[in-house]
């Protein structure tokens, strides 16, 4: 890797990060628009409905047989989607704080985008043996970039709500902000056992890196498994993080009309939604690498495709399927549970999940310190 | 009086506490709905079936040998709750003999279908059984003046029915057995 | 007929309870006045007795009397003992007596007028939707009063003729008629044209003109009226409208000075028909065929509905500040309306008086029938007198203006209503002086006025009319005036106020009453408007006894100055 790196100049390096950005920018945002469908129809579909299976392309709809089965299944609803929010008016409420008004969905978009340079999604096998992990950026403190960087997101619900300069937008915006701080920590100390395992003595690797998080996984136990609590914490708080429900606190219809983007029209609510979107698809991803091993197969099994371009695909495809899994996952739970009322998201987050997360990771230091001094 | 008894609500268990197995449950729920058929009724194309007495578009029916059988009472006009009926009545000419006897019958009739509520009082009302809620139920157009319903569109909303008594007919029959004076 | 014979009472026993009744009525009456309804249809109060709808049964007993002694025969209980007259009688052409005992709920008279419904309905066709009578049929009431619910016919009805022409106005439905010959007597008894008749028997009996003649006589529909069923329809409003849309309105008929009471029904801003109402002093029940026409002038083409100045159209508003400007300090001449309510007289007079203005009024005059048309055309004539607004009788011209105009005495005109180019007013003398119109219809001097005023008609302002014979009777707003029409009160007092430096005058109707009332001298006096609302009030007219009114002998009217209420 280092030496085919060292054969290209400076340009052609970043020409080929570049294209890599624009794909996975558009794998993402390609995702993020096909959940909202998946929402729709899965909501449907639990729902004795069928969900949306009107649009359709003028062309590919009137090929027999395909076109109405693809129009059946909504395929092309995102499209329609999408046009509408570009094509509606811009509407901007005379009473709010226009630069942090504007700057407000953007904000929300950048972190959960930045997310996914430090993503591993697959790796790829030279032909010296040597593989290659497929990602933007292999930093050696991945998980705590992410943590960091994704944190960023509630930003821009806070800015959201305040800049909306109107009662409902606010109090949206200041639940957000209270529910991140709360899960936040819930969320960064459940991660913190996964080190001490993934790192314990005799390994020799940087347990910070995503990539050593998913190849420790590796023909070995699923850290699901050996972890769950840590897993049950992380996945609560990522739906914390991600504003899904049973957590939807600054948008809650119910109680706020809209939340943080009540005064949000056109294309700028457009951005916050394929934001929220964004967000579960890279938090699905993260759950994948961290608790399911990633592209590789099954627990204690050996991947069971070659060492070549067969498998790099099969692999990435693998973890493209886990990461669909769950995604379904977050709209399952969605459609099932009701929403919490604020306190209880309060009480849930600091008096039942933070403690939990302390005793898991004592629990974690003395088994590992003791199986440390065993091994020695 | 009936006696109020207080229960006891039992503590809850560890498992019921985390609330785990419920959520279980409720995803078992909600994932066994998506294999269930489906209610949506895909409307242009699939149409509900009408039950026998629904109550659409009030129109005015003709019996079956081809005449109107309102003969314009102004009783639905009276009943209707909206007052989305008004009728100008007139008089059927003498020389009429397709209408013996029937002496009046409304020179307009109209139904506004911005104020009908369906009600159907006014086929409930209708001695001489002319004014039908058929199982026509979708009504638009591009103006007010389109949704007022006048006696000809009426007519050609409500058709034929089979007329059960033949008011009209047996009236002519006793006039021509005999009973004429 | 009720005819209580000098306020003597006698004491009956109606259903078991004594009651007093004036003497002389019959029973129907005297069950009426205890709140009993006993049903009838040939029986019609103001008509003679006929008894042939035997609708009206009832059970009829005296105390018994031992025919040697006189004694009265007791029961065992002490009470007196009734001879009960062994079959029901009925009750229109049974007067009271002393003691008489009445049942008029007992079972068997129950069962009579079951059975006189079903006798009844045999051979009534099932015409209620198209039926006029719907809604007003005594037929319909009685049926759903006494009537058994049910018909056991199973035979054919009759078909008889539906549509026969009686008259000019009146329609013949001989399938509805029921034989009760409350028309026939009212054509022999009120306007003495007797023209109706039954002929053939049974079921085969038809009432028919006499040959030759037709019923076109002028109170014609006062036989639809009378008719307890649909069979006599007025061909005017014939399927015009059913009748419980109507909303009805009191009114006095503006035809004569007969001043008939009258009801007059309309339906959203529409009149349909005027029927007359009861009032014993003055019409009884009837009116003439001419007076229920006059509402197709409120519709009329020649009705002017907007103001104008110069024949340019303007708002009333404008036209009355422009009026005011052209008579202001004029030599006016006020030429008032015998058709004009008695208030709007009054503030004609007032504005005459205060301006030191000259008036001038003519009367209308037509032929006298002696009955409830009387010779004098408009409607308050004495309401002129009443308020002043002439002292003389009226002529059927107005050569006294045309004089005052060539004095130069007159140089301007406010005209109510009047055309005066028909009053032997010549117009070349009225093209050099200003003239104002108020009124509601066209005519040639409102034509060549300077200002037109609209104003609104008797069906759509209140006010009061006194009749031939002093009655003061009021009449309400049937519907409204067209829109932007200000009521002829209105008008003249903001022409008073315009003209006269005094105290503001009010429009309002109550107001003007307590100023006519405070008149020193009044025949007004102590009367309200309250109070002629609620019933007509008869005036004394005594002071006027020596002018030379036209109107004949007539109904509840005799003429020679004198006033009599007839008993």
């Amino acid at each position: 890797m280092i030496e085919f790196m060292q054969s290209l100049e400076i340009w052609q390096i970043l020409a080929i990060k570049i294209v890599f950005a624009l794909m996975m920018i558009g794998a993402v945002m390609t995702m993020a628009g096909y959940s909202v469908l998946a929402e729709r129809k899965v909501s449907a579909l639990m729902q004795g409905r069928l969900g949306p299976n009107r649009t359709v392309l003028p062309i590919i709809g009137s090929v027999p047989i395909i076109g109405p089965f693809l129009q059946g299944l909504g395929i092309f609803q995102p499209l329609a989607d999408g046009l509408k929010f570009l094509f509606k008016e811009e509407i901007v409420p005379g009473h709010v704080n226009k630069i942090y008004y504007y700057l407000a969905p953007i904000i929300a978009l950048v972190p959960a985008l930045t997310t996914m340079t430090v993503l591993p999604f697959g790796e790829f096998f030279t032909g010296a043996g040597e593989t290659i992990p497929l990602m933007l950026a292999d930093l050696d403190v991945g998980i705590l970039f992410i943590l960091a960087v994704s944190s960023l997101g509630v930003y821009g619900i806070v800015l959201a709500g305040w800049s909306s300069n109107s009662k409902y937008p606010f109090l949206g915006g200041i639940r957000s902000s209270a529910q991140m701080i709360s899960y936040e920590l819930a969320m960064g100390l459940s991660l913190l056992p996964i080190f001490l395992w993934v790192s314990k003595p005799g390994v020799e690797v940087s347990a910070l890196s995503l990539v050593e998080i998913v190849n420790s996984q590796h023909q070995a136990n699923w850290l699901l498994l050996v972890q769950p609590v840590s897993a049950l914490i992380f996945l609560i708080a990522l739906f914390a993080e991600t504003n899904r429900l049973p957590f939807d606190m600054p948008e809650s219809e119910t109680d706020l009309v809209g939340g943080f983007h009540t005064e949000y029209g056109s294309f700028k609510f457009g951005i916050f939604f394929v934001a929220e979107y964004a967000h579960i698809v890279i938090g699905s991803a993260i759950f994948t690498i961290i608790f399911l091993g990633g592209w590789h197969f099954l627990p204690w099994m050996s991947d069971p495709w070659p060492a070549n371009w067969v498998g790099t695909i099969l692999g990435v495809g693998w973890f493209l399927t886990k990461t669909v899994g769950l995604i379904f996952f977050f709209i399952w739970i969605r459609w099932t549970l009701p929403r919490f009322r604020y306190d209880q998201v309060m009480d849930l987050g600091w008096t039942k999940l933070l403690p939990l997360a302390l005793a898991n990771l004592l629990f974690y230091i003395v088994l590992v310190t003791w199986l440390d001094q065993s091994a020695l | 009086m009936a006696k109020t008894v207080v229960l006891e609500r039992k503590p809850l268990s560890l498992s019921e506490r985390t609330y785990l197995p419920q959520i279980a449950t409720g995803l078992k729920t909600t994932f066994s709905n998506m294999f269930k058929p489906k209610v949506t009724l895909q409307y242009p194309e699939e149409k509900p079936v009408i039950p026998q007495n629904y109550r659409g578009i009030p129109t005015l029916v003709k019996d079956p040998n081809g005449r109107e059988k309102c003969v314009s009472c102004q009783l639905c006009e009276f009943v209707c709750p909206p007052k989305a009926i008004r009728i100008t009545p007139g008089e059927v000419p003498e020389e009429d003999l397709d209408r013996e006897h029937v002496e009046k019958a409304p020179q307009e009739f109209e139904i506004n279908m911005l104020r009908c509520i369906y009600c159907g009082y006014c086929q409930e009302v209708c001695p001489e059984e002319a004014i039908f809620l058929q199982q026509e139920y979708s009504s638009s157009g591009y103006s007010r003046e389109e949704l007022i319903n006048k006696k000809d569109k009426l007519y050609e909303l409500g058709g034929v029915l089979p007329d059960k008594h033949y008011k009209w007919d047996k009236k002519k029959k006793a006039e021509l057995e005999g009973n004429s004076h | 007929m009720i005819s209580p014979k000098n306020g003597k009472v006698v004491p009956i026993v109606l259903d078991g309870k004594d009651v007093e009744v004036p003497e002389g009525i019959n029973l129907v009456e005297a069950a009426a006045l205890h709140g009993k309804e006993i049903p009838h249809y040939c029986y019609h109060p103001q008509l003679s007795v006929a008894g042939n709808c035997r609708m009206c049964l009832i059970e009829m007993g005296t105390p018994m009397r031992d025919r040697a002694t006189g004694n009265s025969i007791l029961e065992d209980d002490g009470s007196p003992k009734i001879g009960w007259v062994p079959k029901p009688v009925i009750g229109c052409a049974t007067n009271v007596s002393p003691g008489m005992h009445v049942k008029t709920e007992s079972k068997n008279v129950l069962d009579c007028r079951e059975g006189i419904m079903e006798f009844l309905l045999v051979n009534h066709p099932l015409d209620c939707p198209i039926c006029d009578q719907a809604g007003e049929c005594r037929l319909q009431e009685f049926a759903t009063d006494y009537g058994r619910g049910y018909s056991r016919y199973v035979e054919r009805k009759n078909v008889k003729p539906k549509r026969t022409r009686l008259g000019p106005r009146v329609t013949l439905d001989d399938e509805r008629c029921i034989l009760c010959s409350r028309c026939i007597r009212f054509c022999q008894e009120v306007p003495k044209d007797d023209v109706l008749g039954f002929v053939d028997r049974g079921s085969f009996s038809t009432l028919t003109c006499f040959p030759g003649r037709e019923l076109d006589n002028n109170y014609s529909l006062n036989t639809v009226d009378i008719c307890p069923v649909g069979a006599l329809t007025s061909s005017d409003f014939r399927f015009k409208m059913r009748v419980w849309f109507l909303k009805e309105s009191t009114s006095i008929c503006q035809e004569s000075s007969a001043g008939c009471n009258t009801t007059v029904s309309s339906r959203e801003g529409e009149i349909f028909r005027i029927t007359p109402r009861r009032n014993d002093h003055v019409n009884d029940s009837w009116m003439t065929d001419s007076g229920r026409e006059l509402y197709k002038s409120v519709k009329s083409s020649e009705r002017i509905y907007s103001a104008r100045i110069k024949n340019d159209s303007t708002t009333s508003d404008a036209a009355l500040l422009e009026a005011i400007q052209i008579l202001k300090g004029k030599s006016l001449g006020v030429v008032g309306s015998c058709k004009s309510s008695l208030e709007e007289q009054h503030l004609l007079a007032q504005i005459a008086k205060k301006t030191k203005a000259k008036q001038f009024l003519r009367g209308h005059f037509g032929e006298d029938d002696g009955i409830l048309l009387s010779a004098d055309r408009t409607p308050n004539l004495r309401g002129a007198l009443i308020t002043g607004l002439t002292k003389t009788y009226p002529e059927d011209h107005l050569s006294a203006l045309s004089l005052a105009i060539q004095k130069k005495k007159v140089n301007a005109i406010i005209v109510v209503g009047e055309d005066l180019l028909d009053s032997k007013v010549d117009q070349a003398l009225l093209s050099n002086i200003p003239v104002v119109f108020i009124g509601t219809h066209e005519n040639k001097t409102s034509r060549i006025a300077k200002v037109v005023i609209p104003s609104l008609t008797v069906f759509e302002k209140s006010g009061t009319f006194v009749n031939r014979g002093f009655f003061a009777q009021a009449f309400n707003q049937v519907v409204p005036g067209p829109a932007g029409v200000l009521p002829d009160l209105n008008i003249l007092a903001r022409i008073k106020n315009g003209l006269v430096e005094d105290l503001e005058q009010s429009a309002d109707i109550n107001l003007i009453w307590d100023e006519m009332s405070s008149v020193r001298n009044s025949v007004l006096k102590e009367v309200s408007f309250t109070q002629v609302k609620k019933a007509p009030v008869l005036l004394n007219g005594s002071k006027w006894s020596d002018l030379p009114f036209v109107e004949k002998d007539a109904l509840h009217y005799q003429s020679s100055g004198k006033i009599r209420v007839k008993g």
